[in-house]
């Protein structure tokens, strides 16, 4: 494909644009300074009014959006938005043909409540009489509504006084040129909302965590649901004239979305969701009324996508970082109780050898085929933590890690001998298999193994299988320390030449 | 329709170019709809704004092929990042599917109105791209002339029909059971994202030339109204295809004609083709054989019709049998049935169709027809009686009302066994009699 060079070529034209616009920024710090001083102070009317009605908004989509999240209905509200199209066609021709004012708000308003509320009583018809699942009727919803609003809508431009041109920017919404009555109408929508939330909290808890629950405790659940998506139809359509469309869709899914990775209580997820939407529909609004030509709604959306990315990142219950550390530590765990376990079958099998000084590397790294660096760095871990010392090559136990080892291989083996006497595996693979139990044992449980097997309390069982090492004796560790020798005299010799 | 304003040059190729694209989008929907990712489709459309503002900025014109690109590409990367948020963040995939999507429409909307100067690239010419203008842009293949949507969507519905044809078995395990592929040794991801792939190419290729509206409605309605009425996935896939070409002729059909009813001359193609996948949408979902919800609500009316009658005949029956009288007063049967009065006199109409009861100055009385019917119904009544009390162990109080359900559902073969598991017995718990079997087909 030619696209390659071709934006290479494009490259120093988009430097010079950007640069462009990074002087004009510069030029214009004192003014912008003066506006964020202005908007800090909420000394603008205009700004004052438009950041009310974000952030009213942001809060009630955040909460709403928890309840639809967790229903695994988050896309509800796009479905939703796109249809309210044909309420405010229809309204608009009937209008027409009543003789009113075509584009006064309350009739298309009611136009699109009523259409709305049609598609939620479709989603909830397909998915509770059909076999279709959320997502098929969401998605039926959308585009047979949306069709029919753009025929409708086809039909409207024919009209002899039809100009139509008002209804796509109700469509697309327009934050900057909102007014206070908008403003006051946008926050009576959403505190009632808030309200419905606030006062159903209990009910709707039930309802997403177990639906068949609450049917059985007598909860209305065909109404309760209603209730919801009514709110969510009022959200949507108070947030499509304000922000536009995709934006309401953002609104009713990232805040709730971002705020499940910081908690796993309904009620917290319910404040920080409400509090990133409060704070992106305000962040968002300001940054457009500071700096020119940055879409407002569109600037909403970016602040809730930062915040979902740190959330996604650095959340404190299902974050990335959180998890992957999580992850990390118990790794390291096993690997460490996996060491101190061979450790000490080493060192069982070194005394019966008489050989007292500690291990070596070599004989370890062969014992449990470990990598060299994981061996290497897992040493080096064990060193800091006092379990081994280790004086060039040679490993040896300290007085702490020789109980910690012989309690481990004690668990190992009791757990070997219960998957014998009891469980009837093979003691060829009884040893694999209590390598992944071993880590997990409780105190408890291991108490409950020597009763059942009703062996001497203290003492650390004989291993029931051979220990692979026993076998071939030290001389497999012998000879990788021979053929480690070899090596370095060849590389010796190679350096010499 | 007289005067139909059909013009075959125009309307012909409009009507080839949509069921073109309505085929190539219901056979990739079919796959959307069996992993419930239905809103792929919406969510692709709008997502792919930057692609289109970056190939414009890149190229600084809006000829169609690095739009193509541009756009083809960044659907794509919407299906990935909603693969990787939902699988790293164990999101819900509706939820990831709408943060991606959004966020890409924000950050494409912001490129646009901060990055170039001249606008000749909105949001509107995104979501309604127009099917009707197809036929007046032209291309020259193989010596004739057809419209350039046409040869692109033909091309985009060939890849699809043959990935779909190469891949279909894997395509079908990784829908349905996706551990049963990954444990036969082929992984589910990579059939995923090929998938995600030709989704994305047939979502901008049809929304480029035709409309997002389109796009949605096909990809989801017409396999939607197909999987309510099939059981495999091959008639699964055949039916939708045969859905979205109704679609789109009935579509186009209504688009002309029906704003003519009102005066006005046409509308919008696409628009009215999802309104008639809607339509056959809610005709499936109505009327399917086994599982149309009128279908359903109609059995449990006739059920419920059919039980109501047997009860009158019994009742007429029992009279008859302690009171020795041939006839009921009509009221006096309705209120001991609790029976609503129009339902009533409905089924006393049927049943006096059916010849099984006679109506006389407002009392019933049962011909010899309805006698028989009476007599099996009482019969599996005792019967059940009998044997519940007898053989299950249920307690004496309780017999009635279990029998009264069964009595409905029994036929002379059941009763025969129950007559022997009760060793013939003559009388009822109750101590009324049984009465014999009588086959009504016989004496009819």
């Amino acid at each position: 494909m030619s696209v390659l060079p071709l934006i290479l070529a494009k490259f120093p034209q988009a430097a010079q644009v950007f640069l462009s616009h990074v002087f004009a920024l510069v030029e214009n710090r004192v003014a912008i300074w003066e506006q964020m001083q202005r908007l800090a102070l909420l000394q603008d009317y205009n700004t004052r009014v438009v950041l009310f009605g974000t952030a009213t908004l942001g809060c009630a989509a955040g909460v709403v959006g928890v309840f639809t999240l967790l229903r695994k209905r988050a896309l509800m509200g796009d479905a939703i938005s796109h249809a309210t199209l044909p309420g405010i066609a229809i309204s608009f021709i009937l209008a027409g043909t009543f003789g009113w004012n075509e584009k006064s708000l309350p009739i298309l308003l009611a136009g699109a409540t009523a259409t709305g509320l049609l598609g939620v009583v479709s989603i909830l018809a397909i998915r509770n009489l059909t076999k279709l699942k959320e997502d098929t009727a969401l998605g039926v919803v959308l585009s047979v509504f949306f069709g029919a609003g753009v025929s409708l809508l086809g039909i409207i431009q024919q009209m002899p006084k039809g100009h139509a041109a008002g209804l796509e920017s109700f469509i697309l919404g327009k934050t900057a040129s909102m007014v206070a009555s908008d403003a006051i109408f946008i926050a009576t929508a959403s505190l009632l909302c808030l309200a419905c939330c606030a006062l159903m909290f209990k009910e709707l808890k039930l309802l997403c965590f177990d639906e068949i629950f609450a049917g059985s405790r007598g909860y209305p659940i065909l109404t309760l649901d209603l209730a919801l998506m009514t709110s969510v139809v009022i959200i949507s359509i108070v947030g499509l004239q304000a922000v536009g469309l995709i934006m309401v869709v953002a609104l009713l899914v990232i805040p709730a979305a971002s705020a499940r990775f910081w908690t796993d209580s309904l009620g917290n997820m319910t404040l920080i969701s409400a509090g990133i939407g409060t704070f992106s529909g305000i962040s968002g609004a300001g940054i457009s009324a500071i700096f020119p030509r940055l879409p407002s709604g569109a600037m909403i959306v970016l602040i809730c996508a930062g915040w979902f990315a740190l959330s996604v990142s650095a959340g404190s219950r299902r974050g990335l970082i959180v998890r992957s550390l999580r992850r990390l530590k118990i790794n390291r765990s096993v690997q460490r109780q996996h060491f101190l376990r061979t450790m000490f079958e080493l060192s069982e099998e070194a005394n019966s050898l008489a050989i007292v000084d500690g291990i070596s590397l070599a004989t370890l790294s062969v014992a449990r085929t470990w990598r060299k660096r994981e061996l290497i760095s897992t040493v080096r871990r064990s060193v800091k933590e006092g379990w081994i010392t280790r004086i060039g090559n040679q490993i040896k136990l300290t007085k702490k890690g020789k109980i910690e080892a012989a309690r481990l291989t004690r668990q190992h083996r009791l757990w070997e001998l219960f998957l014998i006497h009891h469980a009837d595996v093979a003691p060829s693979r009884v040893d694999r298999e209590a390598d992944h139990i071993e880590h997990v044992l409780e105190p408890e449980t291991v108490a409950e193994l020597e009763t059942i097997l009703s062996e001497d309390r203290q003492r650390i069982p004989q291993s029931p299988h051979e220990l692979p090492h026993q076998q071939h004796d030290s001389s497999a560790a012998r000879n990788v320390a021979n053929d480690l020798e070899k090596k370095r005299v060849n590389i010796r010799n190679q350096e010499n030449c | 329709m007289p005067n139909l304003p059909w013009n075959w040059m125009l309307d012909g190729w409009i009507v080839a170019t949509a069921i073109v694209c309505a085929v190539s989008c219901s056979l990739v929907g079919n796959f959307l709809v069996l992993r419930r990712m239905s809103m792929l489709g919406d969510a692709i459309t709008h997502a792919v704004l930057p692609g289109l503002a970056i190939a414009f900025f890149v190229t600084q014109s809006r000829s169609s092929l690095p739009m193509f690109f541009g756009a083809a590409g960044v659907g794509v990367c919407t299906a990935f990042f909603t693969e990787w948020i939902r699988k790293s963040g164990r999101v819900d995939e509706g939820a990831s599917l709408g943060v991606v999507f959004t966020t890409l429409f924000a950050l494409g909307l912001v490129f646009i109105v901060h990055s170039i100067d001249r606008v000749d690239l909105d949001a509107d010419c995104v979501l309604y791209g127009s099917i009707e203008l197809t036929p007046l842009d032209l291309v020259k293949v193989a010596g004739l002339q057809i419209p350039r949507a046409f040869f692109v969507l033909t091309l985009v519905l060939c890849l699809n029909a043959m990935l779909i044809l190469l891949f279909l078995k894997e395509l079908r395990i990784t829908s349905f059971d996706p551990s049963l592929a990954a444990s036969v040794g082929f992984s589910p991801a990579v059939i995923h994202y090929l998938l995600m792939i030709i989704v994305a190419i047939t979502a901008v290729a049809s929304f480029e030339s035709v409309g997002s509206v389109l796009v949605v409605a096909m990809m989801v309605v017409p396999p939607a109204s197909a999987y309510l009425i099939t059981t495999r996935l091959s008639s699964m896939i055949f039916v939708s295809i045969m859905f979205a070409i109704a679609s789109a002729i009935l579509g186009h059909l209504s688009a002309i004609a029906i704003p003519n009813w009102f005066g006005f001359r046409s509308t919008s193609t696409a628009g009215m083709m999802a309104v008639a996948s809607g339509v056959f949408l809610l005709v499936t979902a109505l009327f399917a054989p086994r599982q149309g919800i009128a279908i359903k609500l109609w059995h449990q009316l006739t059920l419920g019709l059919h039980i109501l009658a047997d009860d009158i005949v019994a009742l007429l029956y029992r009279v008859e049998e302690k009171q020795g009288k041939k006839h009921a007063e009509s009221q006096w049967v309705r209120e001991s049935l609790i029976c609503n009065q129009n339902l009533f006199r409905l089924i006393k109409t049927w049943l006096q169709i059916r010849g099984e009861i006679e109506v006389h100055q407002e009392k019933i009385s049962l011909t010899r027809r309805g006698h028989f019917r009476a007599q099996n119904l009482v019969r599996s009544h005792r019967l059940w009686e009998q044997y519940l009390l007898d053989e299950v162990g249920v307690s004496p109080n309780r017999i009635h009302p279990q029998a009264e359900r069964m009595e409905h559902y029994t036929d002379s073969e059941l009763r025969e066994k129950l007559h022997q598991a009760v060793d013939n017995s003559l009388i009822d718990p109750h101590g009324s009699p049984i009465p014999d079997e009588r086959s009504t087909e016989s004496e009819s």
